[in-house]
């Protein structure tokens, strides 16, 4: 099967009300590309699951301020103040989740663990109405799967199978999301032949991937 | 001030400890390693070996901070995901953590993610910072342009409950014992009860009340 597709077909079967997770730390990482084809398309009442929510005109933050999103599940909004304000119109649906919890949900979604027991948020708003467990006389919460119809990647260098090599620091989620969603689609920032990727270089599994966009190598 | 605050908390670090500073105030601490002494400062966005700001003409646009700022990485760093990043956090591979805070209580509790209806930037990685690290530094001013941010119960949201060990301010340094908030050293340019005055919480004064360098 041929990955490389056009944006446009990529994102097709992407419509309103989707749940979208998004690689990403402050835009470090984000796939910008599918981002402007997803405010271009002008899908709306997504659920989305990144990081934080980027700048108001870099990284998934540009979704928040074409208003194309009804929820959020985040770990930090506080460089994009469209976020916060939609928030508090009631526009916009934060959920609020501790930075390692929310990578830790994402990868049991994808890695078919029933859940994650963790002390982080103990005491706190975070653990209202959540069961804890007791484990040899430690209390931890316990914190569900999340897994999205679509995850939306990027990678540094990307070769024809979808395996990923990622650069510097922006890896970020994007490893852990390319497990967790139904369809999961990886922009390239360079897209190379199969075997020119030195398979002890590679972090992401190609298996994962559905769609490869971007690269020099893609019309 | 803010110097000040953060000379004083580098002398907390130690020899090869793995160290995750907070934005703001808490990066300055990275410009007063003591000298000759090796710390891995660690960026929760995913890597060890966290360098200097690069000059413009340096910048890789790959390689960005917690705060999304330009960084660089030093010899011997590694890269890695945010499960790893937080693996590290949460499993008690973090020496000393060094935050901001909203508000510190006597009983160690923390708030310095939301004021509820008004400021809500959301939590980060602050929470599994603060439940993961062996140390928990709150280095802050003492005071919100004289309201009062150590107090005798946090009423802001708790981002992490009972979890700080050391308060460093421009007036002194409280550690949180299990009887109190104990002021253990007092800048000179403050009297103790300058200090009570500026900390809702009551201070419990050292007997060996060292000066604040």
């Amino acid at each position: 099967m041929n990955k490389c597709v056009s944006i446009e077909k990529a994102i097709e079967c992407i419509n309103d009300g989707a749940s979208i997770m998004f690689g990403g730390f402050m835009a470090n990482g984000t796939a910008e590309n599918v981002v402007d084809a997803l405010v271009a398309k002008g899908v709306k009442g997504l659920t989305i699951i990144c990081n934080d929510s980027g700048y108001i005109d870099r990284g998934v933050g540009k979704l928040i301020a074409g208003k194309q999103c009804k929820r959020l599940i985040t770990s930090h909004i506080g460089l994009n103040r469209e976020t916060g304000r939609q928030m508090n119109e009631g526009e916009l649906i934060v959920e609020l989740v501790p930075q390692g919890t929310l990578v830790e949900q994402i990868r049991a979604g994808g890695y078919g663990l029933g859940g994650v027991l963790t002390k982080t948020g103990l005491g706190t708003l975070v653990a209202e109405g959540k069961q804890t467990v007791d484990v040899d006389g430690k209390t931890y919460l316990l914190e569900k799967p999340i897994r999205a119809d679509f995850a939306i990647l990027r990678g540094s260098v990307v070769d024809k199978a979808g395996n990923i090599a990622y650069k510097g620091s922006t890896n970020n989620f994007n490893n852990i999301m390319s497990s967790a969603a139904d369809t999961v689609i990886v922009e390239a920032e360079t897209l190379v032949e199969i075997g020119e990727l030195d398979p002890n270089h590679i972090t992401t599994p190609g298996i994962f991937i559905d769609y490869i966009v971007g690269g020099e190598n893609i019309g | 001030m803010q110097d000040f605050i953060a000379r004083r908390v580098a002398k907390e670090l130690t020899e090869n400890a793995v160290v995750n500073l907070g934005i703001g105030l808490p990066t300055r601490v990275a410009n007063f390693v003591p000298n000759g002494m090796s710390v891995h400062f660690q960026s929760e966005n995913g890597f060890v070996g966290l360098g200097p700001t690069p000059d413009d003409a340096d910048i890789d646009p790959n390689i960005t901070n917690a705060g999304g700022q330009p960084v660089t990485i030093l010899p011997g760093g590694v890269f890695f995901d945010s499960a790893t990043s937080f693996g590290i956090i949460r499993g008690g591979h973090v020496d000393i953590t060094v935050l901001g805070a909203l508000q510190v209580d006597e009983a160690g509790n923390i708030a310095n993610y939301m004021i509820p209806g008004k400021l809500v930037p959301g939590m980060g990685g602050a929470m599994d910072l603060l439940s993961g690290a062996k140390k928990v530094i709150v280095a802050m001013e003492h005071t919100n342009k004289g309201n009062q941010k150590i107090l005798k119960q946090c009423n802001l949201p708790l981002t992490a409950a009972n979890a700080v060990d050391l308060i460093i301010t421009e007036m002194g340094v409280i550690k949180v014992t299990p009887q109190g908030l104990q002021l253990i050293e007092i800048n000179p340019e403050y009297t103790t009860e300058q200090v009570q005055k500026a900390t809702e919480a009551t201070l419990i004064i050292d007997d060996n009340l060292e000066v604040m360098v």
